[in-house]
């Protein structure tokens, strides 16, 4: 019999949990725990513990707000956060096999610095990092850096043509970001150490190779100060819900995340990334495409829904989610993800409505009902994030181009 | 002291410094391990905490150097992110504190405050910034902006860089977090964080989203040597990281330090002066003596010299043997220069009367190219026994040449073990280095004062 397909599962981590509630959760921690070093190594522990492929740890710059609004006063929900590069290099070295994927913006930073923030942590986990790279524009973002002026984004004037140029121009950039970020991974071939006493070099200068990238927001020379990192090309994983980002992800992702709202949305989806991934050149690389959930899971499903419900009064207004919502048991989760799956999803990213009580249920719940359906790993398989997704660790581009 | 005891001998700060991409670090000792893999970190970390070490430091650089528009290839080429790796050094050390050098013309001020926040918080109270500037275009070509900023402004956006980050660290002030479940009242106040700053530099406002971190702020380092550089280390610092190894130039460095707090409402004992050191241990003075010599050429190779020379003469002089005679030729004068990406290289020096005078040395001492820059570039600082190079720390303290030192091993990840097994227990012995960790944070430890909420150490001044 062959092997069943296996489902690959992450989980996103945030704040206290995915529902503005989830603080006040008598489990919960206590607020200013939300930053410290403790409840993030423990969240990602329990992660690993659970087998799971990898974590991703939200970000953003400005103070969080409800959806893409200007700064909102409100004091009942969680404010505030820490940087996610570096909560996943804290937790980096005191993990052992999950893939560590924090989210880093694309629109303010420096491709140089995200490129050896990414290197170094691939070198801090050996080989298990990843980063989500994120387009900013949020109400109040470009203020913080006050460098350029551009179109906020909001959910009235999402439609509107000036807003639509933005967005494609954010994604080009984007797109840009990672490509030189990409490169930059690549720039120094993976033996240009050579330590060689007898002519006194330290390096092979004919491994190490400019980058020279020329782009409409800016130009790198490189090569990177930092070597190749051990996966070669850390993961680069990317959450789309619509046409632009989808061909973002296609272009530059090696994880596209999504969110179809049925099980008949995924056909539609998945087909647009892959013709965009082949107009892209890159029909024959290998791009993940995962679904998301936040999911409320219990035992018992009518304890899921009143759970949410409670929630839900306790924040004072139904919660709602560009992914989809999921209460009910994790055995029916199990299906349905086997479900989706079927219909053309490699895995999910799953977020945990509150902590720890979902992330619990997650890897206590969830996994081994996967697990039962052959559907889900019993032991991690590989010690590198790409190996866990099933990526080779790639060639370098500058050594094939020389090749050829 | 007023009844007759004696005053307690101020207490020695020691600092470790991960070896550089410089000469100084012999990559070709067998001894010596990766510059890159974590676990060099990892032990170099936990060797200064087993010693009871203040602090780790790294440096930066943001573009690999070159020499005759070629990658320089003589010394360690590549370095891992700072912020990364201090942050994971953070999850596998518990007291020592975690300083980095962070850029302030590639860099803006909301990112590295996050930055630094959060690895404060992340160390419990651990975070430490050498603030330094660089304004040249080759290093701006891997950067957004380029090479945008003009070499007299650097130290103007430097300090107007520190400002905004103080602005930014100093926006909550510890109290904003309720935490209240019952009540639903995540926030006391809705508006935390709120800040704006515009200057000739920076057009910023907003609210910062890094609630405050336990020290307040990253303990700040400054490292220049110019008049500006040690007026901004009076007035904002509280470490200079110096570079003046003698006794007698650094009690006057010291000096002119301490000696310009004063105006700015600034206790002496607020700032630590700790110059970087190398040093060569062995059993016997006479022992370190020559291997001191042994290093010395490891570190100047006969290729290391020629690229040297070529930085005062600023042209090819690959066809030179270096163990011949200086070339008759003379420096370059020209405005291009030979070696970018070194801070150091021609700055403030004149080529043709340093070459006259390296050709007179020379001649009088008979020495080649290789004698001669084994000669004129640093010796180590401290050469000799345990209890030879224990006696010299201290005494370099207690006249005020310094309040500690930051150790640059010469070799990567393990140089520092000998000095930590053998030179520590004899400053421990004399009762002037701790014997366990006197607080959490950082700051406790430089014996610097904690800062209250929302409190800069310029408001503490005024």
């Amino acid at each position: 019999m062959a092997a069943r397909p296996q489902i690959h599962l992450a989980v996103a981590l945030d704040g206290a949990g995915w529902h503005p509630a989830a603080w006040r959760e008598p489990d919960a921690a206590a607020a200013t725990e939300l930053f410290g070093a403790r409840y993030w190594l423990d969240q990602v522990r329990r992660a690993e513990a659970g087998l799971l492929d990898f974590v991703t740890i939200e970000d953003g710059f400005p103070l969080q707000t409800e959806g893409f609004a200007a700064p909102d006063a409100r004091t009942d929900r969680v404010r505030g956060r820490l940087d996610a590069s570096l909560i996943a290099a804290r937790v980096a070295p005191v993990t052992s096999h999950i893939g560590i994927v924090p989210t880093v913006t694309t629109t303010h930073t420096e491709p140089f610095h995200v490129s050896k923030t990414i290197a170094t942590l691939d070198y801090a986990s050996t080989g298990r990092a990843g980063w989500r790279a994120q387009v900013g524009g949020r109400a109040g973002e470009s203020a913080l850096f006050g460098r350029r002026e551009l179109a906020e984004l909001s959910l009235e004037k999402l439609n509107t043509p000036e807003v639509q140029a933005q967005i494609a121009e954010s994604f080009d950039e984007a797109a840009d970001h990672v490509e030189v970020v990409r490169r930059l991974w690549d720039s120094w071939e993976d033996d240009a150490e050579i330590r060689d006493a007898a002519t006194g070099r330290f390096v092979d200068r004919e491994k190490l190779h400019y980058i020279d990238f020329s782009g409409r927001q800016f130009s790198v020379r490189g090569p990177s100060i930092t070597p190749r990192p051990p996966q070669g090309q850390p993961l680069v994983v990317a959450l789309a819900h619509q046409s632009i980002p989808y061909r973002f992800a296609a272009r530059s992702a090696d994880v596209a995340l999504i969110t179809p709202q049925d099980v008949d949305a995924i056909a539609g989806i998945v087909a647009e990334i892959r013709a965009d991934q082949a107009e892209a050149g890159r029909a024959e690389e290998r791009l993940l495409i995962f679904g998301e959930f936040v999911v409320f899971l219990d035992e018992n499903p009518a304890v899921a829904i009143e759970r949410k419900e409670r929630l839900d009064e306790a924040a004072g207004e139904p919660y709602f989610s560009d992914a989809p919502v999921f209460a009910g048991s994790p055995g029916a989760l199990a299906d349905q993800l086997a479900e989706w799956a079927r219909a053309g999803l490699d895995g999910f990213r799953l977020r945990p409505a509150t902590v720890p009580h979902d992330l619990e249920a997650i890897t206590s719940g969830l996994v081994p009902q996967l697990q039962d359906r052959h559907l889900f790993r019993r032991e991690y398989e590989a010690d590198t994030l790409r190996g866990l997704l099933g990526f080779e660790r790639p060639a370098n581009r500058y050594v094939t181009a020389i090749a050829a | 002291m007023s009844q007759g005891t004696h005053t307690p001998p101020k207490q020695v700060h020691l600092a470790a410094h991960f070896p550089g991409v410089n000469n100084t670090t012999v990559w070709s000792d067998p001894r010596s391990g990766s510059h890159i893999e974590f676990d060099s970190f990892r032990r170099f970390a936990q060797t200064a905490e087993r010693a009871g070490f203040d602090f780790l430091f790294l440096a930066e650089g943001l573009r690999l150097r070159e020499q005759n528009g070629l990658i320089y290839d003589l010394d360690v080429v590549g370095r891992p992110d700072t912020f990364t790796v201090l942050a994971a050094l953070a999850a596998v050390t518990e007291h020592l504190g975690l300083a980095g050098t962070i850029n302030s013309t590639f860099n803006e001020p909301y990112e590295v405050a996050r930055q630094f926040a959060t690895l404060d918080h992340l160390s419990d109270g651990r975070a430490a910034w050498n603030v330094v500037t660089s304004w040249d275009a080759f290093t701006g070509e891997n950067f957004r902006r380029a090479g945008y900023l003009p070499q007299d402004q650097r130290y103007e956006r430097a300090r107007s860089f520190l400002h905004a980050t103080r602005t930014l660290f100093d926006s909550w002030h510890g109290d904003e977090i309720a935490g209240d479940k019952a009540s639903g009242t995540f926030l006391a106040e809705p508006r935390p964080g709120a800040f704006s700053i515009h200057d000739a530099f920076f057009d910023i406002e907003g609210q910062f989203n890094v609630p405050r971190s336990p020290q307040g702020r990253p303990v700040i380092f400054q490292a220049g040597d110019s008049d500006e550089g040690r007026e901004f280390a009076a007035a904002e610092a509280d470490a200079i990281f110096s570079r003046h190894g003698t006794k007698d130039a650094g009690q006057a460095f010291y000096a002119d330090v301490k000696g310009r707090m004063a105006k700015y409402g600034r206790d002496r004992d607020q700032l630590k002066v700790l110059p970087a050191a190398t040093f060569v241990l062995a059993d016997t003075d006479a022992e370190a003596n020559e291997l001191a010599d042994v290093i010395r050429h490891q570190q100047v190779s006969g290729q290391t010299a020629i690229r040297f020379l070529e930085q005062v003469w600023n042209r090819d002089l690959s066809g030179y043997d270096p163990d011949g005679p200086l070339p008759e030729i003379d420096p370059d004068l020209g405005e291009h220069t030979i070696a970018r990406g070194r801070a150091s290289v021609r700055m403030n020096r004149d080529p043709l009367a340093v070459a006259n005078e390296y050709r007179a040395l020379a001649e009088a001492k008979g020495y080649s190219i290789r004698e001669l820059i084994i000669n004129v570039t640093s010796r180590q600082n401290f050469i000799g026994s345990p209890r030879t190079i224990a006696e010299t720390i201290n005494d370099y303290v207690q006249a005020d040449a310094s309040d500690g030192f930051i150790l640059v091993p010469h070799i990567t990840p393990d140089g520092l073990g000998e000095f930590a097994d053998k030179v520590v227990p004899l400053l421990q012995e004399k009762g002037v280095f701790r014997t366990e960790y006197e607080g959490t944070t950082l700051r406790d430890n430089l014996g610097l004062r904690p800062l209250a909420a929302g409190e800069s150490s310029e408001e503490v001044a005024a």
